[in-house]
């Protein structure tokens, strides 16, 4: 009988050495792969500051970027839970617009007052259950269903305030809309608005990264066919984040209105939706589903915001913000996959 | 001999630090078929996607053909340098004819626009070489695994290939599609052709193969020659290690007999599964033989409520149960494991932790529904230990370990559920000598402990060793049962004849 083969195997050349510089070299990489598109938002906000010589890292300005990145933040959250199960909400837009016109109606009357920022919140979340019942139970496409209610509701937003803009100087909760929460007294603040964003993407994280429920949107995203035989529902899964979408819509709504202390069902939101899919592309997340971070989105959502102020700052004209905008898109996106290359999915 | 037709000497690869390949060599030659063999996980289709082009080694080694060096560059690379591989998954486009997908990438083209026709003529003589049984504008859809492997090798020829690399080609192959896929390797290996043939089944490598090289960890243990091809010294070189006793059947199954735990009733489909009738004990092992097509998984399928049924009834532990999703099956306790891995079982781009977990979150979960995360942590270790699950760790993703381990982890999902019923489709399909025994011993264990077992196996072998009584499907129908007698084994001439027909023949 011939000898073990084993015998004839050659010794291993790796040195204890060589495996720990790959072990920090794999680390390395994880980091980067970890950290995303946050060294292109770094780079920005640097680049700005010195164009604008000096006018970026202002704590004034900085507030204002935190402000406006978030009404998009929030949409960007809600379209992270859609995307990351393969499926797409071009409703956000109008279901802001139709949540802000339902709640600012609301506010007007003398004793539902109050309750206007419950109501718009309930609006957005029926909207997006609707949404999300078409497409779980009648296995419609997400690209059509939520298509017919972009329209849909645009038109329903128009018929809450009789195509007028609803006008309501006095609205209850107006601070979220405009008021700062004070870190320090008289030295650091942050907009009520930026907090709920925030809020918002902390509460995602917990649902996507610490719940069973997240693991099974990832699931569905990446297989739903696994995750049908596995015991899913992913009916339910499909309804709850359709029904996330329009609630952080409804959200949004809330806060625009709070901000505005007005909205018009024609011209509230109109497109938001693009930004709010642009910031969870930009954040890495996969657009067939599966892979993807909520912080992703969050930088996403940052880097249309510098963006955004930046060209402003700096005294862009309006027509090449969106040239420049566009080009900034794409440029990022592909150096997302050139980075990505290479690593186990392919 | 003469020269070879390919050598490769020192190639290495890596994977983010991970060495699969450590400088192995190969060398073939022209009208010979080498079976590579080793583990899961040990470098065999990381060093023929190597040769393809797919990855690109590590600097320091060295590729001759024909006694040129060469740089393999990318897919089309490797066909340029005259190499053509079928992968372990195929590689087809189903939306596109049989010709369009032999020219797939050289597509022919008359004044701009693509010669249909042209391509379809140039492709005849090759099938017909094949004696395939289909057209060329046939959608490659429509056609049968057999089939489609059949234009994979109609690819590689068309190509001039001159070296063709098989990375299991039978794990989804019937019997007789697999020995059609013989006949034509050696028709292929007599026409100069060198192959090389990666197979877990050792039967396989005795009947094909000339020469056998081993490798084990990403390393090169050794080649044999023809004569010195044996199962005991392949496994040795392979495990490092004796596997002795391969089937295990130590449970018994007269303890739990008389206590039926799942009893289908008159299933059907109205479609291939035609009113069948099963029962399944407690601490017993059921085979489910038959041909592939039989309906087997089908069959499967209606139990777990994964397809809608026209007729037949569910009991379990003697009541009836009424199930419509796979989902209530898992409540109801009934486990399945699909065939399919990828397209029906793994979550590719999810974590090894997280595929293992998937079926037990909800019952694990801390408040009902936050991660207990050390619990799944502690799981997947233990599925990775129990299992000898080969990856870096339990956070990588499913999709980059090697087919074998995939399949240990699509099992382990299965296993954490600690089902009353165990239904498995193909449970070593793609899993090596070593894992195989292992499986078998799982299986055997928790028939010990009770479960009911249902073995769907292509594998006759297999479930002559681990089954106590075999179910035989033919067209959608039960044709019979093989029971083990007080004495006698179950007998692989008594289920080929109920599984082909062939048993009225006999009488
Ligand atoms: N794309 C990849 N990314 C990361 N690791 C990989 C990748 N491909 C292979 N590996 C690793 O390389 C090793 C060898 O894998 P390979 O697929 O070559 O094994 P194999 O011998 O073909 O096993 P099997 O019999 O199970 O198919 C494995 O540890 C696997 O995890
Ligand atoms: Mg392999």
């Amino acid at each position: 009988m011939p000898d073990n083969g084993a015998s004839q195997a050659k010794p291993a050349p790796t040195t204890t050495n060589g495996v720990a510089a790959e072990s920090r070299r794999q680390r390395v990489r994880m980091l980067i792969s970890a950290l995303g598109m946050l060294p292109v938002l770094l780079i920005l906000c640097i680049g700005f500051h010195f164009l604008s010589e000096g006018r970026f890292f202002t704590g004034q300005n900085l507030g204002i970027v935190l402000q406006q990145a978030a009404v998009n933040t929030v949409l960007a959250a809600g379209m992270t839970f859609v995307i990351l199960t393969g499926g797409i909400d071009l409703s956000v837009g109008s279901i802001l617009a139709a949540s802000a016109m339902a709640g600012l109606t609301l506010s007007k009357m003398p004793e539902l007052g109050m309750l206007w920022l419950p109501a718009a919140l309930l609006t957005g979340l029926g909207f997006g259950v609707v949404n999300g019942a078409l497409i779980a139970l009648l296995r419609l496409p997400p690209f059509i269903v939520t298509l017919g209610s972009l329209t849909a509701v645009r038109g329903l937003a128009r018929l809450l305030g009789a195509d007028t803009t609803v006008f309501n100087p006095s609205i209850p909760y107006a601070f979220i809309g405009n008021g700062s929460l004070t870190l320090i007294p008289g030295v650091a603040s942050i907009p009520w608005l930026s907090v709920i964003a925030l809020f918002v993407i902390f509460v995602s994280w917990l649902v996507l990264r610490r719940t069973v429920l997240g693991v099974h949107i990832y699931a569905v995203g990446g297989n739903e066919s696994a995750a049908r035989l596995a015991g899913i529902k992913v009916w339910a899964v499909l309804i709850f984040v359709y029904g996330v979408s329009g609630l952080f819509a409804g959200l949004g709504g809330a806060m625009q209105a709070a901000r505005l202390y007005a909205a018009n069902g024609l011209q509230l939101g109109q497109s938001y939706e693009l930004d709010a899919i642009t910031a969870v592309i930009l954040g890495g997340t996969s657009f067939v589903g599966g892979i993807g971070s909520i912080w992703g989105t969050l930088v996403g959502a940052l880097i249309i915001a510098v963006l955004s102020n930046g060209l402003i700052l700096i005294g862009v004209s309006d027509i090449w913000q969106y040239v420049i905008k566009g080009l900034v898109i794409i440029g990022a996106v592909a150096l997302d996959r050139y980075r990505l290359q290479g690593s186990a999915r392919t | 001999m003469n020269d070879p037709i390919l050598e490769m000497r020192g190639v290495s690869k890596s994977f983010f630090g991970i060495k699969a390949l450590r400088a192995v060599d190969l060398t073939v030659y022209a009208g010979e078929i080498h079976a590579l063999m080793g583990e899961n996980g040990a470098g065999k289709s990381t060093l023929m996607k190597i040769l393809s082009g797919a990855y690109r080694p590590d600097p320091g080694g060295e590729i001759r053909i024909e006694g040129n060096p060469v740089r393999i560059e990318g897919p089309l690379g490797g066909r340029a340098a005259g190499i053509s591989i079928i992968y372990q998954e195929l590689s087809l486009a189903p939306n596109l004819s049989v010709a369009e997908n032999i020219y797939l990438g050289r597509e022919m083209s008359r004044a701009g626009l693509l010669a249909r026709g042209a391509m379809r003529e140039g492709v005849g003589p090759i099938l017909r070489r094949l004696g395939a049984d289909f057209l060329p504008s046939t959608l490659v859809a429509h056609l049968s695994m057999g089939q489609r492997q059949l234009v994979e090798i109609a690819r590689a020829l068309h190509a001039r290939s001159k070296i063709l690399i098989m990375d299991e080609p039978t794990t989804s192959l019937s019997a007789a599609e697999s020995e059609r896929l013989f006949a034509l390797v050696r028709q292929l290996r007599a026409e100069g052709l060198a192959i090389i043939y990666i197979s877990h089944r050792m039967d396989e490598v005795y009947a094909l193969g000339d020469r056998v090289t081993v490798l084990r960890d990403g390393r090169l243990v050794g080649s044999l020659d023809k004569p010195e091809i044996r199962a005991d010294t392949i496994v040795r070189m392979m495990v490092g290690r004796d596997v002795s006793s391969f089937y295990k059947k130590d449970h018994d199954p007269e303890a739990g007999r008389g206590h039926p735990v799942l009893a289908a009733i008159d299933m059907a489909d109205g479609r291939r599964v035609k009113g069948c009738s099963l029962t399944v004990h407690a601490s017993e092992v059921v085979g489910l033989a038959g041909l592939i097509g039989a309906g087997r998984t089908e069959l499967a399928h209606l139990i777990i409520g994964a397809a809608p049924r026209t007729s037949g009834q569910l009991e379990l532990e003697g009541r009836p149960v009424e199930i419509r999703t796979p989902g209530e099956a898992l409540e109801a306790g009934i486990a399945y494991l699909t065939e399919d891995r990828k397209a029906l079982g793994l979550f590719l781009d999810m974590s090894c932790l997280d595929n293992i977990n998937l079926a037990v979150l909800g019952r694990d979960a801390k408040l009902g529904w936050v991660l207990d995360r050390d619990k799944a942590r502690e799981r997947a270790d233990r599925a990775f230990a129990g299992l000898s699950i080969r990856a870096a760790n339990v956070g990588v993703p499913a999709g980059g370990l090697s087919g074998g381990n995939q399949q240990k982890v699509l099992l382990s999902r299965l296993l954490a559920i600690a089902p009353k019923v165990l239904i498995l489709d193909e449970p070593t399909r793609g899993v090596d000598v070593g894992a195989k025994s292992e499986i078998y011993s799982i299986i055997d264990n928790l028939a010990k402990t009770g479960t009911a077992i249902l073995v769907i196996s292509s594998d006759l072998p297999e479930i002559i060793g681990i089954c106590d009584r075999v179910v035989v499907m033919r067209a959608g129908h039960i044709a019979g049962e093989v029971s083990r007698g007080p004495h006698s084994p179950l007998a692989q001439e008594d289920i080929m004849a109920l599984a082909t027909g062939m048993e009225h023949l006999d009488a």
